[in-house]
């Protein structure tokens, strides 16, 4: 027990050691950006601003810039100076359109140096191995300490990590900055790109963007996390095998086949994305490339037919017989980050009626925006496709452009919303915040799972005694209990079927099962025992 | 809120009107709506339910006096709170906001004197108020057997919210390591379930627990051998230190009135800091004792709950039947029943009159990490003509047992460990009179463990014919249930 203990606790110490040099790696690096490199990029992009390539040549090319920061804010500063004198001159062509951050990211990996550029392989143990190592050492452990099998939830209310105390509002802000940094200040994660390199070269060398970053943090912290889950509901069979079935669709179908497809002049696709998670399906440069790019040969079209069918038919043909849950708790990354590096907080979800009402005007405001969006860049690529003659009103559908509707899209939804929000909130609001407010996918689901499904939960008789778990259990803040105290079915569109309630519920009284429509929904059940009275109980 | 509540609703009844103005008012609304107002005493979950059918079924102006708490919160979920798996906001099945919704005005006052010829309460704080209908929701209280010490300070029950902030007081915070650790080893009195459960909270804060039970067995009054048998071994496997066939003695104070010790049955003197004492509840009737109103143990009652006075009525734990249903005991202390009684006496009061019937039993707990449920009549010890059959797992986790009687095989009850079970099914089987090998037969369709799980159908049917020399046969799934497209 003391040795576990103590484990326990190195392994926290070595997670934070990691965790720490991870983010002080934004630190380290210097860049120096040569006069070929520049050229080579401005020719890349077809800058045509000779304003902004004098500038650069005075403050950029050939200086040593000490960090991200200080490169970006040249470029940022040599871009806008630029950019408003060609728009006061009205000189469209020469406007430059690419973000000073995505410029300094790109100029800045070409020409870096320093320790972490330098030592890329120790770097990747000093971060993701450190961090995996302490984060088994304070895990594992805990098939001893937790004692026998079954729910370990004592004293998560009295821990600040887990009742949105002052640790979870540290976690909190540490993510929001990351994703913050992940989506519109790539320039701070060149250093993080560079610590993956090593892993990157196993598939491709050449460099590795953010984006892969992303997907490797990803799969590491659902598989460490994952194991966590294992463990701590190691009596659950259900929970044993969702658990692994996520990691398998994350690792297999988001992360490895994405990456090697493209060796094979694949396109990188990750096929259990289904429309409109998926949102930039139908996005002109998707579809062309799936329909036009020679290269795929056949594939591309597959890839295409696969993507309408998948989402169109099969999902809510699934939905029909299993319930969302086929999606959001086995198969769906997001749904499988929440399951995992998101199961410490599920209690923290709001369960209050206002919150249920927000949800529903929120959840399915982002399917409308979703379709809307899907209709207008659907439109452009239609006429993408069909026109021999590029030309600028192809976008423009009812006076609006494609174009601004889905950078506006992807910006509010595709990442504020799924994840600076919708994971960074984790430790605060919950580890659905995304799926049960913003994901158009499952509102989508959600609505087929309510009118038309096989799915309920059944509640079993007259065993309640509203003790509460199962309510406060609720990742999706569903109020679980109001329905089991009152012997009636648990029939909602924004359950997930994480099987948590049927878990913690200590009389056994709930049941996730797929079965006929008839006798699903049961409004006014009788509850057991008053069987000669006829009661119904329908108040509130 | 509350206190506005209050005062707006006893300005209007009471002081607030002269008397004579009051009388007329309330004639008045009575004359033109037909309303009678329904006072409830208790807000635990026999007297909410009350409330909330009573509203669904009519008008009437409803209001609920409780002490204990504002709101109405699960009892039942009480460790939870204290081994931080919830707050005490979760335990509330409802909102705050539902009750102003609803129109049921809620009282934090204890009543403390009942008028039955003036249809009038006393309560604590001095008000008066008046009721046409009355409906007693008292609840228990833990019993205490007069041993010596039994008054000490860190000596207590587990029934209310103040005695989960009395356990605070008594214990240290969580987490508390070193010289902070206040409180090293409980003892807690009397073996049954509120008891397991002050256990399994006591040792979330890391402190030892010593478990003195009367029976020879866990819960020996109510559980079987083998099933009494297997919670003793999980009990061991949680570290608690269960003593079977010992009492308590006398509790030891030391000089600052503070229990410091237990002595037992056994001559033993064990060390210890908090003693519980959960030997069971009682109804919570004192200061009806000695009045009008019909007691014995509980309040009496007939089978439309009705009490000796016209328009007072009693439910949940505080009533005692003069005529328990058929199949059940006079007073049965358990939420459902709250809940049912709850649900018939707001039928009653509406002029629906009906009888309480409570159909079989059934009953369900938790020790620890084995779940528990039960269905029909299992008595602890071998009755006449009846028959068991138990069947255990291998590891010692998991059990079912089925009682029947001798002669025609009916079944009588079921007791499940570890294995959830569908309780309309078995609720249905037992009402047709099914035989123990039709159950066994179907024992399938019965299993209620989430997807996945190991199913044991296979083997307890095996077991069955074996020991009993049968040749029941599992009814295969047919394909339409394999695929969930048939029950
Ligand atoms: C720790 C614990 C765990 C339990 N677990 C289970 C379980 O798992 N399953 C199960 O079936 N049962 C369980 N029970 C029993 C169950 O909680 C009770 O049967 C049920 O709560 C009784 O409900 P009630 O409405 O009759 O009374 P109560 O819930 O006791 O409510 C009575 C209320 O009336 C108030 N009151 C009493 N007298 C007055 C007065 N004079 N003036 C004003 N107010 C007054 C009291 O303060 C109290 O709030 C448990 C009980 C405890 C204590
Ligand atoms: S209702 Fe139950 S299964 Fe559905 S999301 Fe909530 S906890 Fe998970
Ligand atoms: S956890 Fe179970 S017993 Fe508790 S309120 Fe929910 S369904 Fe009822």
């Amino acid at each position: 027990m003391k040795t576990l203990n103590i484990i326990r606790q190195s392994g926290l110490y070595i997670f934070l050691l990691a965790l720490v040099l991870f983010t002080g790696s934004i630190w380290i690096g210097n860049y120096q950006i040569s006069q070929e490199v520049m050229e080579t990029y401005v020719a890349e992009k077809g800058i045509q601003s000779e304003l902004f390539l004098e500038s650069v040549n005075a403050t950029v090319v050939g200086k040593e810039f000490t960090s991200s920061w200080s490169l970006h804010h040249a470029l940022d500063q040599a871009v806008s100076a630029a950019n408003s004198t060609h728009k006061a001159n009205g000189e469209w062509g020469k406007v430059i359109w690419s973000k000073s951050s995505e410029m300094a990211f790109v100029l800045g990996k070409r020409g870096a140096g320093g320790s972490v550029f330098d030592n890329k392989g120790m770097w990747l143990f000093l971060t993701f191995g450190l961090g995996i190592l302490g984060g088994l050492m304070f895990i594992l452990p805990g098939i001893w300490l937790l004692g026998p099998a079954g729910i370990k939830n004592n004293n998560v209310f009295f821990n600040p990590a887990t009742n949105r105390g002052w640790i979870g509002w540290i976690a909190m802000i540490w993510l929001v900055l990351f994703y913050c940094i992940l989506y519109f200040m790539p320039h701070l994660a060149m250093s993080w790109t560079f610590i993956v390199e090593p892993v990157k070269d196993v598939f491709a060398p050449g460099g590795a963007s953010q984006w892969f970053l992303y997907g490797l943090l990803y799969c590491t912290v659902m598989l460490v996390m994952g194991i966590r889950m294992i463990i701590k509901y190691r009596h659950s069979k259900y929970h044993i095998v969702r658990t692994f079935s996520v990691l398998f669709f994350q690792i297999v179908f988001a992360f490895l086949l994405v990456e090697l497809l493209p060796l094979f002049q694949l396109p990188a696709v990750d096929f259990k994305n289904a429309w409109p998670l998926d949102y930039d399906f139908l996005f002109d440069w998707n579809v062309l490339d799936l329909l036009r790019n020679e290269a795929y040969g056949k594939f591309g079209l597959f890839v295409f037919v696969w993507g309408i069918f998948f989402s169109l038919i099969l999902v809510p043909v699934f939905v029909y017989f299993f319930g969302k849950r086929w999606y959001c708790s086995w198969v769906c990354g997001c749904g499988g980050l929440a399951e995992t590096l998101g199961d410490p907080y599920r209690q923290l979800s709001d369960k209050s009626v206002k919150a249920w009402k927000f949800e529903r005007y929120i959840v399915h405001g982002v399917l409308l925006f979703a379709i809307l969006m899907t209709v207008w860049v659907g439109y452009h690529s239609y006429n993408v496709l069909h026109d021999a003659e590029p030309n600028d009103s192809q976008a423009v559908l009812l006076g609006i452009s494609a174009h601004d509707v889905r950078s506006w899209y992807s910006l509010l939804i595709g990442s504020i919303f799924s994840g600076v929000i919708g994971t960074g909130f984790y430790p605060t609001f919950g580890n659905r915040v995304w799926c049960r407010f913003g994901c158009p996918l499952a509102a989508y689901m959600g609505i087929v799972q309510r009118f038309k499904s096989r799915f309920r939960i059944t509640t079993n008789g007259g065993q309640c005694i509203s003790c509460g778990n199962c309510s406060t259990y609720c990742e999706q803040g569903i109020d679980v209990r109001w329905y089991a105290q009152r012997g009636q079915n648990i029939v909602r569109a924004s359950c997930v079927g994480c099987g948590v309630c049927s878990s913690v519920c200590p009389r056994g009284v709930l049941k996730l099962e797929n079965g006929p429509e008839e006798g699903r929904i049961n409004d006014n059940p009788i509850l057991i025992g008053n069987g000669e009275a006829i009661i119904r109980d329908t108040i509130g | 809120m509350l206190l506005v509540c209050y005062t707006l609703w006893y300005s209007k009844y009471t002081f607030g009107l002269s008397s004579t103005l009051r009388l007329e008012l309330d004639l008045q609304t009575r004359i033109s709506n037909f309303m009678q107002r329904i006072v409830i005493i208790g807000n635990g979950i026999s007297g909410v339910t009350a409330a909330r059918h009573l509203r669904k079924l009519g008008k009437d102006p409803i209001t609920i006096i409780s002490e204990e708490t504002p709101h109405f919160f699960s009892r039942t979920a009480l460790m939870y709170v204290y081994m931080g798996h919830m707050k005490f906001e979760h335990t509330k099945p409802y909102e705050d906001s539902f009750w102003v919704k609803n129109r049921i005005d809620l009282v934090q006052d204890r009543v403390e004197e009942i008028d039955y010829e003036k249809k009038s309460l006393t309560m604590k704080s001095g008000g008066q108020l008046s009721y046409d209908v009355l409906v007693l929701a008292l609840g228990s209280k833990p019993n205490k057997f007069g041993w010596p010490g039994q008054d000490l300070k860190g000596v207590q029950g587990l029934y209310s919210f103040q005695d989960l902030e009395l356990l605070e007081a008594n214990t240290h915070k969580p987490f508390a390591t070193g010289a902070s650790k206040k409180v090293h080893r409980a003892v807690i009195v009397g073996g049954g379930l509120i008891g397991v459960e002050l256990a399994e909270m006591l040792l979330t804060r890391g402190i030892e627990v010593t478990f003195l039970v009367r029976e020879n067995r866990f819960w020996g009054n109510v559980l079987p051998l083998e099933e009494g048998e297997m919670v003793r071994r999980h009990l061991i496997q949680h570290h608690v230190d269960l003593q079977l066939e010992t009492e308590l003695k006398e509790i030891l104070s030391d000089e600052n009135g503070r229990a410091k010790a237990v002595v037992t049955s056994k001559g033993e003197t064990i060390e210890c800091q908090v003693v519980g004492l959960t030997a069971g509840v009682s109804p919570n009737i004192e200061f009806l004792k000695e009045t009008a109103l019909e007691t014995q143990r509980g309040i009496m009652v007939n089978e439309y709950l009705e009490t000796n006075h016209p328009d007072v009525y009693a439910i949940g734990d505080c009533v005692q039947f003069s005529t328990p249903p058929p199949g059940r005991r006079a007073i049965e202390q358990v939420w459902y029943t709250g809940r049912m009684m709850g649900e018939v006496v707001a039928q009653n009061i509406s002029g629906k009159k009906q009888k309480y019937a409570p159909g079989f039993w059934f009953n369900s707990a938790k020790f620890f990490d084995i779940e528990y449920q039960t269905y029909g009549n299992v008595a602890a010890n071998p009755v006449e003509g009846e028959m068991n059959f138990y069947w255990e797992e291998k590891g010692g986790m998991i059990g079912v047992r089925l009682v029947f009687a001798a002669d025609n095989h009916k079944l009588i009850g079921i007791n499940t460990f570890g294995i959830r079970m569908r309780h309309e099914l078995i609720d249905r089987w037992l009402r047709e009179g099914q035989t123990v090998e039709y159950v066994l037969q179907h024992l399938r369709n019965a299993n209620f463990d989430p997807e996945f799980y190991r199913t044991f159908e296979a083997e307890i049917v095996k077991e069955f014919n074996s020991a009993m020399n049968a040749n029941v046969v599992l009814a295969k799934k047919s394909w339409k249930q394999i695929l969930n497209l048939t029950k």
